[in-house]
């Protein structure tokens, strides 16, 4: 499960160092669209963007669906909530570690003003 | 006459922001409301370093802390809820330059980030600034996906972290 995961952020962050790719989920974010519709918002090749949409398949951040001739793209489910969340919990770690660093140098401040001078060695 | 608006006490508390700036590189920073040769103090003092590196709110405390920050000099924190298995991060100082740059490596793994810490004053207030570079994009990924890498013990202490509150959360 942990090699499952690994495989997907490594993915969905090679999915996303493309600006066209970025641009994609933008877009499907307002509204899906076919692969036509985004091959010509992004002045492509139909191949050239059936390509992009695969890559961003495989990393879980689209899927896509056959109606009759036309393939329809919309966000995946899961979306970017996993690198989001890690992201976010990191913060909160450093963000909890610095809470407490504030209190040293609260602390370290008085102690300087009660020296009455600025200790330089 | 102008209002002396600026004496209020404003609420302590700062913003933390991290961003991923590149494929191997992540950026922490964080504004602290005292001049830079303080701050600097205390990440480099072990007395200081044991009251803010493992967060109370993990419930975690820093076993150990031994720091030796001088070009070259080691430093080695260890970490625990539990004595017997304490969680170690260690690497060595590659650059000290006090009150203003700080740079160490990570050896726990061979995914290990160099981490550079620039203290900016202004104002009597300190920008810090904290670059992780790891040492390839499959490093960081490995970072993000959290059980290997750079920083096991970041991820367990977080895990604490989110339990501590997740439990005032929840509580009714």
């Amino acid at each position: 499960m942990v090699q499952y995961e690994k495989a997907r952020l490594d993915a969905s962050f090679a999915a996303l160092s493309d600006a066209t790719r970025r641009g994609v989920l933008e877009q499907l974010g307002r509204a899906d669209a076919s692969i036509t519709d985004l091959a010509e918002k992004f002045h492509m090749t139909l191949t050239g963007m059936k390509k992009h949409v695969s890559v961003l398949e495989q990393a879980g951040l689209v899927t896509t669906e056959k109606v009759g001739r036309v393939r329809t793209c919309k966000l995946g489910l899961r979306g970017l909530d996993e690198e989001a969340a890690w992201i976010e919990s990191y913060r909160q770690l450093w963000d909890a570690r610095f809470d407490d660093l504030d209190e040293v140098v609260e602390e370290l401040k008085r102690k300087e003003k009660l020296d009455g001078r600025n200790k330089r060695e | 006459m102008d209002a002396t608006r600026e004496s209020e006490p404003a609420p302590m508390k700062n913003r933390t922001t991290v961003e991923r700036k590149s494929e191997r590189e992540l950026v922490v920073t964080r504004t602290f409301d005292g001049p830079a040769r303080i701050v600097f103090e205390a990440w480099t003092k072990p007395g200081l370093l044991k009251r803010w590196w493992a967060p109370k709110s993990t419930g975690m405390s820093l076993l150990s802390c031994e720091v030796d920050a001088r070009v070259e000099g080691r430093y080695r924190f260890e970490f625990g809820h539990d004595a017997a298995k304490p969680m170690a991060f260690f690497g060595r100082y590659i650059e000290v330059i006090p009150h203003s740059r700080l740079v160490w490596t990570n050896e726990e793994s061979d995914d290990g980030s160099v981490t550079t810490v620039t203290f900016e004053e202004k104002d009597g207030k300190t920008l810090l600034i904290m670059y992780e570079l790891y040492p390839s994009k499959e490093a960081l990924d490995r970072a993000i996906a959290g059980m290997e890498g750079g920083m096991p013990e970041t991820f367990e202490q977080l895990d604490e972290l989110l339990v501590a509150m997740g439990a005032s959360v929840g509580r009714s």
